[in-house]
């Protein structure tokens, strides 16, 4: 089975936060977008995205933690963060190319997203439904299918 | 506490000393928030009788209680001074991130006084407030100001409120811009009291977290919220097509005024025009123009759409399209060409002038232009002919720097026709000098009457009364007794969202709205409120208001209406001879001061002040 991981289709995302609000109400007990482990990014004029852990097969994270402090759930693919050996050295964070991975404000550790135990809470929240959690398979086959609509509209027409 | 920051901020530009202060439950229990905090405390703090571009005047930023959170359109927040385009309350209210990351640097409220020695941005960065050079950024628009903030300080969490070039120039509507075309805070001219006080910016950046009493439910009560918008329980006109959408029911029921209230007539006057009216169709523009929908923080309905222009004199073009800006640069100077409407309010937003009193005063002397009484010498060669949408660029960018006849115009519809003259203050459409929103009120009495009466002068968002109108829930050409009591109604209705601070669009979130708001209210701060006192606490702000304006020399003369009102019947359309008498007006203020309580001259007795705990308001006011 394929892992699967939040994405959001940035065509829906009309950039609310909604998602970072929630995560971190449902993880942390406040509102705060730094203690979020999904992320918005806005492109003015238009362009808006939620970006989050994407679970990689090999994850650079992982490989470059100098106390090991992070390892990779065999079963789900999840990122595991071992508190005790975090030093905050953001080597992680650095070393991610989506920037997925940030540090906790006030515990000086990592925050990366756990997926809420195959259950991601901002998923319910999202206003115009951009949020999935989803197979690369899926992912793809979403796009293959957008895709062939807009051929199948163009020779109708 | 929770929700609030039970914290307010003090700054002194002369001597550029800050001071924080708390704010007390009794306090956030009887203003709520936003709207309610900075009349309050604009009551308090500031002189009466001051000049409004003087450091006497004081401006004060503020958020409510539900800012930070997961709360739909929550992200609002609200400027408050002494207008220098009326002389009474001013006041903005915008929605952005800027709100929020205000809110998480631990403040609810900011009082602005005194003015800086050269121009200033203020820098609030959690708990370290600093005064900084501005001289780099003076000059520069806002957007341009925007972007060097963000690069400078390297971090996107920042947020700035700043004005442009027409807040330098002290355009009397100048406004203040905090996201890039998303709302800001247009009306009355609080960008001008910044320039007055030669700040450019206030930039935010916040880092701590806001808490709630009870997260959990409210988690689960802010849900269900989410899910009627996903579900399509509410009306999604505004998810779909923004304000635009219901423009389109106001132009097609002669409810938008035509070049300068000459026309309420859509259909005739497009035939006249290059471009067909059906082009301005909200299905058009959809296909054609509305590229994306964005949001303000918190919002799952992301009214602004935003438009790309594919071709023609403005290709590239992108900003977003709404309703006032396609009555005031469109409809209302006769230009029906889309991207040029675009484009002007793209220029509106990123000079920081008001779109509504831009088109207004453009429209006005397009009017005096049409009628001999200003002339190409005037106008400095511009051919200032109802429809010439590249004149309307040319004037905007004359306004904004106060060139030419823009230096005129820029003092607003009412002080530009006292002297220009030659009758053309007859046709000068504004309220206490704020000028009209997009509705021709001859055919919509209970808006004539709301724009009349508002706190702030012309005023379509202080009771919104038109949407019942227009679509006959009631009477718009007569008006009858006990329609007051609608608007007074709907005015408390909304000085409440705006002292909780949340979109007036949120409306069809709510089933039963005091007591919704109340249970809101309660799980953010722990503080039980019942829905009277929600109630009284919208009509005590709006009470509040207007006793400053009274301090300030309001007489029952100043609830009027321009001339044209009166004197000419719309000419037009299915509204065609509808205008106001004298006689049904003053009937009309009459029974709307009956409604609040006030007297046949508008003041508010003492007692009702009392009633409504204010009572050192009712020794210095009260009748």
């Amino acid at each position: 089975m394929q892992r699967k991981f939040v994405v959001s289709d940035s065509e829906q995302c009309i950039g609310c936060q909604v998602c970072e609000y929630v995560c971190s109400a449902v993880k942390e007990g406040g509102f705060n977008p730094l203690l979020s482990r999904i992320r918005t990014v806005r492109v003015e004029p238009a362009f808006n995205i939620s970006m989050a852990c994407r679970l990689c097969e090999d994850p650079t994270c992982v490989k470059s933690c100098p106390r090991k402090a992070l390892s990779k759930d065999e079963k789900t693919g999840i990122i595991i963060l071992d508190e005790e050996k975090c030093n905050g050295c953001a080597w992680c964070i650095e070393t991610c190319e989506f920037g997925a991975i940030t540090l906790h404000p006030v515990k000086k550790t990592i925050i990366v997203c756990d997926l809420c135990d195959g259950d991601p809470k901002c998923l319910p929240y999202c206003p115009t439904e951009a949020l999935s959690l989803k197979t690369p398979e899926e992912i793809s086959q979403k796009t293959r299918k957008k895709a062939v609509t807009t051929l199948v509209k163009g020779i109708s027409e | 506490m929770y929700g609030y920051s039970g914290r307010m901020l003090t700054v002194d530009l002369t001597s550029e000393k800050t001071k924080t202060e708390a704010i007390s439950e009794v306090f956030c229990r009887k203003f709520l928030g936003g709207n309610g905090f900075s009349i309050s405390l604009l009551y308090e703090h500031q002189k009466p009788g001051i000049d409004p571009l003087s450091p006497d005047n004081v401006l004060v930023f503020a958020v409510g209680p539900f800012c930070g959170t997961v709360i739909p359109t929550s992200a609002k927040y609200v400027v408050q001074a002494k207008s220098p385009l009326t002389g009474f309350q001013g006041k903005s209210i915008g929605s952005s991130s800027w709100s929020q990351a205000f809110r998480r640097a631990g403040y609810d409220a900011l009082l602005i006084k005194g003015g800086a020695k050269k121009p200033t941005y203020l820098f609030i960065d959690d708990d370290t407030i600093e005064f900084r050079d501005a001289k780099e950024l003076w000059g520069k628009d806002c957007w341009e100001t925007h972007r060097i903030f963000r690069d400078a300080i390297g971090d996107d969490n920042v947020q700035v409120a700043s004005i442009g070039p027409a807040g330098e120039n002290l355009v009397r509507f100048a406004s203040i811009v905090s996201n890039h075309h998303h709302e800001d805070d247009g009306r009355t001219g609080m960008g001008a009291v910044m320039g007055s006080k030669q700040l450019k910016a206030v930039v935010v950046r916040g880092s701590k977290t806001v808490e709630v009493a009870k997260i959990n439910e409210l988690l689960d009560l802010s849900k269900e919220y989410y899910k009627k918008v996903i579900e399509g329980l509410t009306s999604n006109i505004m998810k779909d097509l923004g304000t635009i959408g219901t423009g389109m029911e106001y132009l097609s029921n002669y409810a938008t005024p035509i070049r300068n209230f000459q026309s309420t007539d859509a259909f005739k006057e497009s035939a006249t025009m290059s471009e067909d009216i059906r082009k301005i169709s909200t299905e058009w523009m959809q296909e054609q123009y509305v590229h994306k929908s964005v949001a303000c923080a918190s919002c799952p309905i992301g009214c602004d759409h935003i438009d790309f222009i594919r071709a023609g004199p403005y290709k590239g073009v992108a900003y977003k399209i709404e309703y006032q800006g396609m009555y005031a640069l469109g409809t209302n100077c006769g230009i029906w060409y889309l991207p040029a409407i675009v484009k002007a309010g793209q220029l509106c937003d990123t000079l920081g002038i008001d779109v509504i009193s831009t088109g207004v005063v453009v429209a006005w002397a397009m009017e005096c232009f049409e009628k001999g009484i200003l002339t190409l010498k005037d106008t400095g060669g511009i051919d200032l002919s109802f429809g010439n949408h590249d004149a309307l660029m040319e004037i905007i960018q004359k306004i904004a720097h106060r060139e030419g006849l823009g230096d005129t115009l820029a003092e607003g519809v009412k002080k530009a026709s006292e002297k220009i003259g030659r009758g053309s203050e007859k046709f000068a459409m504004h309220s206490k000098g704020l000028e009209f929103p997009g509705f021709d009120v001859r055919g919509l009495k209970a808006t004539a009457l709301s724009f009349a009466v508002s706190t702030r002068g012309a005023d379509h968002i202080s009771a919104a009364v038109f949407g019942p109108e227009i679509r006959g829930r009631i009477n718009r050409f007569k008006f009858e007794k006990g329609q007051s009591g609608f608007v007074a109604d709907k005015e408390n209705n909304l000085t409440l969202y705006n002292s909780l601070m949340i979109c007036r669009f949120s409306g069809d979130l709510w089933m039963n709205i005091y007591s919704e708001l109340a249970h809101l209210y309660a799980l953010v701060t722990g503080i039980p409120l019942t829905t009277e006192e929600l109630r009284t606490a919208g009509e005590r702000v709006w009470n509040m208001e207007k006793a400053y304006n009274i301090r300030e020399g309001w007489t029952r003369k100043d609830d009027s209406l321009p001339p044209r009102v009166f004197n000419d019947p719309i000419p037009d359309g299915d509204a065609k001879g509808s205008h106001l008498t004298k006689k049904e007006f003053n009937f009309m203020l009459d029974d709307y001061y009956a409604a609040r309580d006030w007297t046949r001259d508008g003041m508010p007795p003492k007692k009702k002040l009392i009633e409504l705990g204010l009572n050192d308001v009712a020794k210095e006011v009260g009748v």
